[in-house]
């Protein structure tokens, strides 16, 4: 399912000119990172896909439909997106009750719920906590409940606002393992992450922002290459990226094996 | 004398049975930057709680042992006393905010007020606090209408504001971009060296790495490692014991499996990196190490 952005432009009521002229489009099944400084307004763009926000001038497409003509009810059977912060999202008595709320809400028979929500829960290693209250799990877990209510829903589109904050090292693998997961299900893909190296390692295509504005989209080896402008909007390239640079490789390596072929050379 | 102490502290949350943390044993000298790392659920916060005094003033509880800060013990103090010595940035920033006031200047002064500092030097600490942070520019918007890491920065100025004796900071740049990451980071050193005391949890290894005296690795509870930071941050407990460690650390290992690093200890920072791969380059023992 394609999405189209075409000239965005958003200003929020007390005046701040979030979006400043965004055009951008992303193919079926791609996997999509987004970086850039605070207040870039990185979550401003992706609250215009599922119609949480909708364009002050210009247009964004799902699937070809304008998100102005449709209600975020219907969106969100095409787009999931999981809020930077989960207390904006979760209300359930109990995480079972969360996670199937979605796949409920959007008419789906009884066997197809079960079926989804307990593949959510496997996926992010919730399944031995189906019954406890979200709110008497850590932020940590809550995040992953936040996600887990979303994969639920079997969009065709998933977006992940900050995904890794706050996770420590195995909760972020079991991050990437879901995103690699979605990819071989075609599913489209599109994380917010200040997390670099993370970006560089699971994203094929990657997205700078600043101020409003795309400053750079593209393969991720030749955006993460891109020091000074990365710099312009606060990122540092991965850390194997600057070793690589430091060490003279010729060219931008983003991962440890990219590193380690290029070394034995 | 440390001015933060802690022996055989142990304390429990009121509604579970097993401690969070357990006979935790902590000295900090005045002036000193101390990183706390460790998995999700360590007891992280709960550790940043009990420093800061709300556990178990706030959240009640049952502690044991002794939490003492500047020679007082926590048991025989009260929370609005407390809270003059240490200030504690929440892991959610969102926590912080005090919901009293309108703009992110007002928010920044309204704990100066209500200690009474005299109205110079209060615009003085916001302006040099929203400086630190790099929200000058917010100055004059709601602190609701911010994004994720312009809240996360309000928070943190309004903890520098009140120059506490002892910073306690709960993953204070998780929402941060990278090169802002880095430069908290750096103001944070540079109080350090100025004579605060700071002990910031964080899952940033690069620039605990580069920044913090000490680290301290903190599972289940329990402290399993406090060392310098080469020391811990190499150490394979951590990789073992679902730690991360950073890139130029995991990389020089697997390298060293392969014969492709020759140094003695493995990097923790950038430029121990590029020196240590440097001298493994120029060493050339690559092709036969690769074979075994
Ligand atoms: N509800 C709101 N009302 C008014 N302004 C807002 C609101 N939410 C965000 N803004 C402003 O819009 C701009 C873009 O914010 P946005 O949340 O999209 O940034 P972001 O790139 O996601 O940043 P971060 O990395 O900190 O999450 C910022 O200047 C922010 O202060
Ligand atoms: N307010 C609370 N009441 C009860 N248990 C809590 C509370 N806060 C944290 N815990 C529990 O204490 C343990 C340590 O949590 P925490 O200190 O938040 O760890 P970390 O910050 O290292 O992720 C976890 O098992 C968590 O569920
Ligand atoms: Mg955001
Ligand atoms: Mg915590």
């Amino acid at each position: 399912m394609k999405i189209e952005i075409k000239d965005l432009y958003f200003t929020y009521p007390t005046g701040v000119e979030a979006l400043r002229g965004i055009s951008l489009t992303v193919e079926s099944g791609e996997q999509v990172a987004i970086v850039g400084q605070n207040g870039a307004g990185k979550t401003t763009l992706v609250k215009h896909l599922n119609g949480l926000l909708l364009p002050t001038r210009g247009q964004v497409k799902i699937g070809g439909w304008d998100t102005t003509k449709y209600p975020v009810a219907k969106l969100a059977s095409r787009v999931g997106y999981v809020f930077q912060n989960p207390d904006e999202q979760l209300f359930s008595r109990n995480v079972g009750m969360e996670v199937a709320f979605g796949p409920k809400n959007l008419g789906f028979d009884a066997e197809r719920v079960e079926a989804l929500v307990n593949d959510a829960l496997v996926l992010t290693q919730l399944a031995d906590k189906t019954e406890t209250n979200p709110y008497d799990l850590s932020a940590t877990w809550r995040k992953m409940v936040a996600l887990a209510s979303i994969l639920s829903m079997d969009t065709d589109i998933l977006i992940f606002d900050e995904p890794t904050t706050g996770q420590d090292a195995v909760n972020v693998a079991r991050i990437a393992h879901v995103i690699a997961e979605l990819r071989k299900r075609g599913k489209t893909v599109i994380t917010i992450t200040h997390d670099i190296d993370f970006c560089a390692e699971n994203f094929e295509r990657v997205i700078a922002m600043s101020q409003g504005k795309i400053l750079l989209d593209g393969r991720t080896n030749d955006v993460l290459g891109r020091e000074e402008i990365l710099a312009s909007t606060y990122v540092d390239p991965p850390q194997l990226t600057r070793l690589g640079k430091r060490l003279g490789f010729k060219n931008t390596v983003r991962n440890q094996e990219e590193f380690l072929n290029a070394l034995k050379k | 004398m440390a001015i933060v102490n802690l022996q055989n502290v142990t304390y429990k949350y009121p509604l579970t049975d097993v401690p969070v943390l357990q006979n935790i044993n902590l000295q900090v000298e005045e002036g000193e930057f101390v990183a706390v790392i460790g998995p999700n659920g360590a007891g992280k916060s709960t550790l940043c709680y009990t420093l800061a005094g709300f556990a178990p003033h706030f959240f009640k509880g049952e502690l044991t042992g002794i939490v003492e800060v500047a020679g007082v013990e926590s048991h025989n103090s009260i929370l609005s006393e407390w809270v003059l010595n240490v200030g504690l940035a929440f892991q959610n920033p969102f926590n912080q905010i005090s919901g009293a006031k309108y703009t992110v200047f007002e928010e920044l002064a309204f704990g100066l007020e209500n200690i009474g500092i005299p109205r110079d030097e209060m615009i003085a600490r916001v302006e040099g606090a929203m400086k630190l942070t790099g929200i000058s520019d917010l100055a004059d918007r709601s602190p609701y209408s911010l994004s994720g890491g312009q809240q996360q920065r309000v928070a943190l100025a309004s903890i520098l504001v009140m120059q506490p004796r002892v910073l306690v900071l709960d993953e204070p740049t998780s929402q941060m971009d990278p090169i802002g990451t880095r430069e908290v980071f750096g103001v944070i050193h540079s109080m350090a060296e100025s004579g605060m005391t700071v002990i910031l949890v964080e899952h940033k290894m690069e620039w605990i790495a580069q920044f913090a005296d000490r680290v301290i690795a903190l599972k289940d509870g329990e402290i399993l490692m406090n060392g310098d930071p080469s020391e811990v941050l190499t150490s394979p407990l951590l990789p073992s014991n679902g730690f991360g460690t950073s890139r130029y650390t995991s990389v020089a290992r697997r390298a060293q499996e392969l014969g492709l690093w020759n140094e003695g200890k493995l990097p923790i920072t950038l430029d121990e990196a590029v020196r240590g791969f440097n001298s493994s380059l120029t060493k050339e023992e690559i092709p036969d190490a690769r074979a075994k």
